[in-house]
């Protein structure tokens, strides 16, 4: 996995709550044995609308998606990472989001900042005409116009996306203990 | 000792390895593997040059995109899937599991079905195990007092590399029902219920336990139904304490234990119960007898009414987001707030899914069914059976005979028209009565509108046209 330190550019103000898997990529697109190649179908449902983010050039390419709470709702589909990390995204800040979706998005090197609802709708603000900046090293979100948030993250979590570490590979330093288990428990 | 809760009990005595920061490898007992979300991981195993740890505890079968029309010829041969994307990845997943040697039910297997009624059904899943998939439904496997929840496809890979996850401990959270459920009262409207109650992200992060009488006098059919849907209440899994009746389900079961291993494994599983003054770190209690036989209006499982309601005001709604969620549910539903339900005319019928696809839930429709016929307004109604058991199950008992009388479709077992990954979907803006689990925007279709009901609800919505209360059919 590709270290991720910071991320710096416009940011999708797509706001939001609720947004479900299967808006973000639809389940037509899951019929597919590789990872690649997602993004294009991302977010079908609210591209076919008129006047969307997703439409408007300003943000084409934007490595950062801001949403309402509990974003990546519903299915467990992976898809759904892959489909933002296709599309460009690398980071996405929102009031809350599902634990399954946090997961993936961890596991792709993506990044999912948590920050309360008002600071959500300041980011929201600002994004429709300045670039955002996420930074995973002072755990900050920054604005041009001095804004400075600090967000919580989960060490470990932290520390991989930082050092793009292979969670197999770490689990599997433990494979002494995983076999302590099983003959302890006779599994 | 500390008391502790279930989900305390189970997480303990999995865990592997207890890092500093929280974070446990916890042991995974059992894998459920389908076709639509494995492919990448079984690549990322042979490209890493990594084995499968445990085939023996891990169990493959494709439900998602397989068609649910005939599979065999009337020679016995296997029909070719017409979707070359579905055909690809069943046939990525027979590959697969021949290469790394997982068990796997053939597609035209009697015992083929949805993963989440196969597991229950075939005594793989057992209380006081910890299950996981490739699906958020998972949570289903809970009814029996296992911890059991969905997971992306690196979190396969992850298992099936190391049968084990790295996890921080959830939160707990008790919902608590007491009180007998009312007439026409099924385990989806008391799901529908919490998530109401709870709301779409209510339950996130959090393990729910279900307990009170009201869950202690339900079947474990009815719980695999409340648990499956902690999931669209935000909780990754939702738990039942095993009891007798959990016991009496599972016995004989080809993959549960047997002889003396079997009575060992009652033995410890009486003990996996919450310990009498363990807190939970919240609780919620719904009065049973205040649930009413319901339907979704919106396009979150949490847009639920009583079946006497009305769609709501979205400017009743005092949050902004859920006033302007409110507004685009309607707009995509093409519903007008103060209208009836029971006026919303439906064009398409479906029995099925990991929900509501076991044989309680096709009687309880075929009850409502018998002697009737379909409305004249319905297009399509469905009914898919959760496995090739219930299906055999069911034509014993006839009940095929009183859905096809009435003009339903009798398909073989899959997902079908739950998530509109085969052939079986909801054309754009027409109405479905679904016994599934979401309603989302474009779940069934691109387009498709989706109220969730009970099998009971969806049978009278067959046979009237209309999302009708259940109570005056029976």
């Amino acid at each position: 996995m590709t270290p991720v330190r910071t991320v710096h550019g416009r940011a999708y103000p797509l706001g939001r709550a609720n947004v479900d898997t299967d808006v973000i990529i639809g389940a037509a697109h899951l019929k597919t044995t590789g990872r690649a190649g997602l993004g294009v179908h991302a977010f079908e449902t609210i591209r076919r609308g008129p006047g969307n983010v997703f439409a408007d050039p300003a943000f084409a390419g934007a490595p950062i998606l801001i949403a309402g709470d509990n974003f990546g709702c519903g299915s467990s589909r992976e898809h759904a990472a892959w489909a933002l990390a296709d599309m460009g995204v690398q980071a996405v800040i929102a009031p809350s989001f599902s634990d399954i979706f946090a997961g993936n998005a961890f596991k792709n090197g993506l990044v999912a900042v948590v920050l309360p609802q008002p600071v959500v709708d300041r980011l929201l603000e600002v994004a429709r005409e300045q670039p955002i900046g996420v930074d995973l090293e002072t755990m900050t979100v920054t604005t041009p116009f001095q804004d400075r948030f600090a967000f919580a993250m989960d060490p470990f979590r932290r520390e991989c996306l930082m050092g793009g570490l292979d969670e197999i590979a770490l689990t599997l330093a433990s494979a002494a203990a995983i076999d302590a288990y099983e003959r302890r428990t006779g599994t | 000792m500390t008391p502790r809760t279930l989900y305390e009990k189970i997480w303990d005595a999995h865990v592997v390895e207890r890092r500093t920061d929280g974070t446990c490898l916890i042991y995974i007992d059992r894998h459920l593997v389908h076709e639509v979300t494995s492919p990448q991981a079984f690549e990322g195993l042979r490209a890493a040059g990594r084995l499968v740890r445990r085939p023996d505890l891990t169990l493959a079968v494709a439900d998602h995109n397989l068609p649910t029309t005939a599979r065999i010829d009337a020679r016995g041969r296997r029909l070719p899937i017409a979707d070359p994307a579905g055909a690809e990845q069943l046939a990525a997943l027979e590959a697969n599991v021949a290469e790394f040697g997982v068990p796997y039910i053939q597609a035209t297997a009697p015992e083929q079905g949805i993963v989440h009624v196969v597991g229950p059904e075939q005594g793989f899943t057992l209380p006081g195990t910890t299950v996981v998939c490739g699906d958020s439904h998972t949570a289903a496997h809970g009814a029996l007092g296992a911890l059991a929840f969905g997971i992306g496809t690196s979190e396969v890979e992850h298992v099936l590399a190391t049968q084990t996850l790295l996890l921080k401990p959830s939160r707990t959270l008790e919902v608590r029902a007491d009180g007998g459920l009312g007439f026409g009262v099924s385990a989806k409207d008391v799901a529908l219920a919490v998530i109401g109650r709870l709301g779409a992200a209510g339950g996130t992060g959090h393990v729910i336990e279900y307990r009170g009488d009201a869950f202690a006098a339900m079947s474990v059919e009815g719980r695999l139904t409340v648990a499956n849907m902690s999931i669209e209440a935000g909780a990754r899994s939702g738990l039942f304490a095993p009891d007798e009746k959990t016991f009496a389900y599972l016995q004989g079961r080809p993959m549960a234990p047997a002889g003396a291993a079997w009575d060992a494994a009652v033995e410890r599983w009486r003990e996996l119960r919450t310990d009498e003054d363990a807190p939970f770190d919240r609780s919620v209690r719904i009065d049973a007898a205040t649930i009413a036989p319901s339907v979704t209006w919106g396009t979150s499982p949490e847009d639920v009414v009583p079946i006497t309601g009305v769609v709501p005001d979205p400017d009743d709604f005092a949050d902004p987001a859920k006033r302007e969620a409110a507004r685009a549910a309607l707009a995509y539903m093409g519903l007008s707030p103060g209208e009836r339900l029971q006026d919303v005319g439906v064009e398409h019928v479906f029995i099925g899914s990991c929900t509501n696809s076991r044989i309680e839930d096709l009687r309880d429709a075929a009850r409502v069914v018998r002697g009737r016929r379909l409305d004249p307004r319905i297009k399509q109604a469905l009914v898919v059976p959760g496995s090739g058991l219930v299906k055999r199950q069911a034509e014993a008992e006839r009940l095929d005979r009183v859905f096809a009388e009435a003009g339903f479709e009798w398909r073989e077992p899959g997902c079908s028209m739950c998530l509109a990954m085969n052939p079986d979907k909801v054309p754009p803006g027409e109405r479905c009565a679904s016994t599934s689990n979401r309603n989302f925007v474009g779940r069934q279709g691109p387009g498709a509108r989706t109220h969730l009901l009970s099998p009971a609800m969806a049978a009278a919505a067959a046979v009237t046209g209309r999302p009708a209360d259940v109570r005056e059919l029976l």
